[in-house]
């Protein structure tokens, strides 16, 4: 049976994702304040996996938690950590408890995280995964031995369209839709002129977009993404909107901004949907839905 | 031509390492570590100084032309009482050359380098990683590049997300392999076997420890 997300992927409704990032350690209580929230506003919810490298709660647990809470959840599933054996397993496991999504992400370095020291793994990369998880759906595992009870996911990746350069990215990015991908989410895109050029390109497949929607928190922060987040370029007349903002106001600035965009990426039918990004600040993902016009 | 390349371990380590062991006869090597500067005539010199402060008696040094030939054990056991006075030999070689010795001398054998990578000189006093020696290449594939050694991340279907104007996500001045692929690729006219797909890698190209031997009739 298809999942509640992939059917609404399917219904061609305009799609918002959010994202619930587990903490470290076993206190829930932050997650399932958000997931509490936005579980019946968004079509589905990403669990982050040990994001930026940083040793978290699972992916797993989280995704767990979000289906038991009613919601539906997209399972992040990263390369970084586990070789080709445990990310089946853990594949096996999420069907298991009714976990059906899933974004295969190849995972940030280890280096960048707070673990530096410990062994990074990348058997598979992100193409190989979705790969692995189609495989799987055909009942057997990726040595070819027989499942005994079969999996179902609806599958996704990621691309970069502000990657520099970017042909070497639009030809991972379609190794991702050969393997099967069925919905890719962007990195954060802030120029929709540049976007609308990226899908004029990528609308000549059947595969779902959904753009990255990363809310701006202030102008250091916008600057600080152009110097440090690949791929991510906060183009200057946005980062002086921000710093128009009266002091104490730039957090409403970003939502007002992220609202825009998400209003016009839907009005003008850009892409099939958003996902949006609130780092931290996920109770502000029902605002920028209002200021978008969406709830 | 390749070279080993190491790095002299902290002075600390090498302290706890030598704990206990008051005589220390100390080898270096004429060859790779003499280029690198990690373990020729002067680093000898330097460490035997060192140690000489820190309280440790020297019993004697040698720079052996190429310690990990099986010929070095004919060089130390010339050398006889220094050699067999000293509570430890402290080597300042690579991972090859303190191997070689450890296994032909019954002494206490100390490495004061850490062995990096096995690379390749590619300029005046720069030496670059090149091949990991995975035992299933595929750089015919990729323009003679090695995705396996020169992405972080070992990746063999392009590059990750985090690849930033042609360089590495892990450091500004290391390029992305798979921007240089790309290149290279590009050049030659062969993108379509950057556009195959390939499969996951197989990692079983010679179990570890690897072993060949000759065929005999
Ligand atoms: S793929 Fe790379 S690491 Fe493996 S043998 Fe070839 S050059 Fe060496
Ligand atoms: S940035 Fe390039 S070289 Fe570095 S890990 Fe990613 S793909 Fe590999």
């Amino acid at each position: 049976m298809p999942s509640a997300f992939k059917k609404a992927l399917d219904s061609g409704k305009f799609i918002v994702t959010c994202e619930a990032a587990p903490g470290k350690g076993t206190n829930l209580e932050n997650m399932k304040h958000h997931i509490e929230l936005l579980k019946d506003k968004v079509d589905a919810m990403n669990v982050t996996d040990h994001q930026s490298s940083v040793m978290r709660f699972p992916s797993l647990g989280g995704a767990i938690l979000v289906k038991e809470m009613g919601g539906e959840p997209i399972l992040q599933m990263t390369c970084r950590d586990r070789n080709r054996m445990a990310l089946q397993a853990d594949l096996l496991f999420a069907s298991s408890r009714g976990v059906n999504n899933v974004l295969c992400l190849t995972g940030d370095s280890v280096m960048l995280g707070d673990h530096k020291e410990a062994k990074p793994v990348f058997d598979l990369d992100s193409s190989q995964l979705v790969a692995a998880v189609r495989t799987m759906e055909k009942g057997k595992d990726m040595a070819g031995n027989e499942l005994d009870g079969g999996v179902r996911f609806c599958a996704g990746a990621i691309v970069t369209p502000e990657a520099n350069p970017i042909e070497p990215q639009l030809i991972k990015f379609e190794k991702k839709l050969e393997a099967g991908s069925e919905f890719i989410q962007t990195q954060a895109v802030y120029d929709m002129d540049n976007f609308k050029t990226f899908m004029e390109y990528a609308r000549q497949f059947p595969v779902k977009i959904l753009a990255g929607i990363i809310l701006l928190t202030s102008a250091p922060m916008a600057r600080f993404m152009n110097k440090n987040v690949a791929g991510v370029t906060v183009p200057h007349g946005l980062i002086d909107e921000m710093a128009s903002a009266p002091k104490g106001g730039a957090l409403k600035k970003g939502i007002e901004i992220a609202g825009r965009m998400v209003r016009q990426i839907k009005e003008e039918n850009i892409c099939d949907g958003v996902h949006i990004m609130a780092i931290g600040k996920e109770e502000k993902v029902v605002d920028i839905m209002e200021a978008a016009g969406l709830l | 031509m390749i070279r080993s390349i190491t790095q002299l371990k902290p002075a600390e380590e090498i302290e706890r390492l030598l704990d206990g062991m008051g005589r220390v006869f100390i080898i270096g090597c004429g060859t790779c570590v003499t280029l690198t500067q990690t373990g020729g005539m002067p680093e000898v010199e330097a460490m035997k100084n060192e140690l000489s402060e820190k309280g440790k008696v020297v019993t004697g040094t040698t720079v052996v032309p190429v310690a990990c030939d099986n010929l070095t054990i004919d060089i130390l056991n010339d050398i006889q009482s220094p050699v067999k006075q000293a509570d430890a030999l402290l080597i300042m070689t690579c991972a090859y050359g303190v191997q070689t010795i450890g296994h032909q001398i019954n002494k206490t054998v100390i490495p004061a380098l850490n062995t990096l990578f096995i690379g390749k000189e590619s300029g005046a006093g720069q030496f670059n990683e090149v091949c990991k020696q995975c035992g299933t290449c595929v750089i015919g594939e990729t323009g003679g590049i090695c995705p396996v050694t020169a992405c972080h991340k070992g990746l063999v279907n392009g590059p990750c997300g985090g690849t930033n104007n042609g360089k590495c996500e892990i450091d500004a001045n290391k390029d992305c392999a798979w921007t240089s692929i790309y290149n290279r690729l590009s050049e030659l006219g062969r993108l379509d076997s950057m556009r195959t797909y390939q499969k996951p890698r197989n990692h079983l190209g010679e179990p570890s420890p690897g072993k060949f031997e000759i065929p005999m009739e």
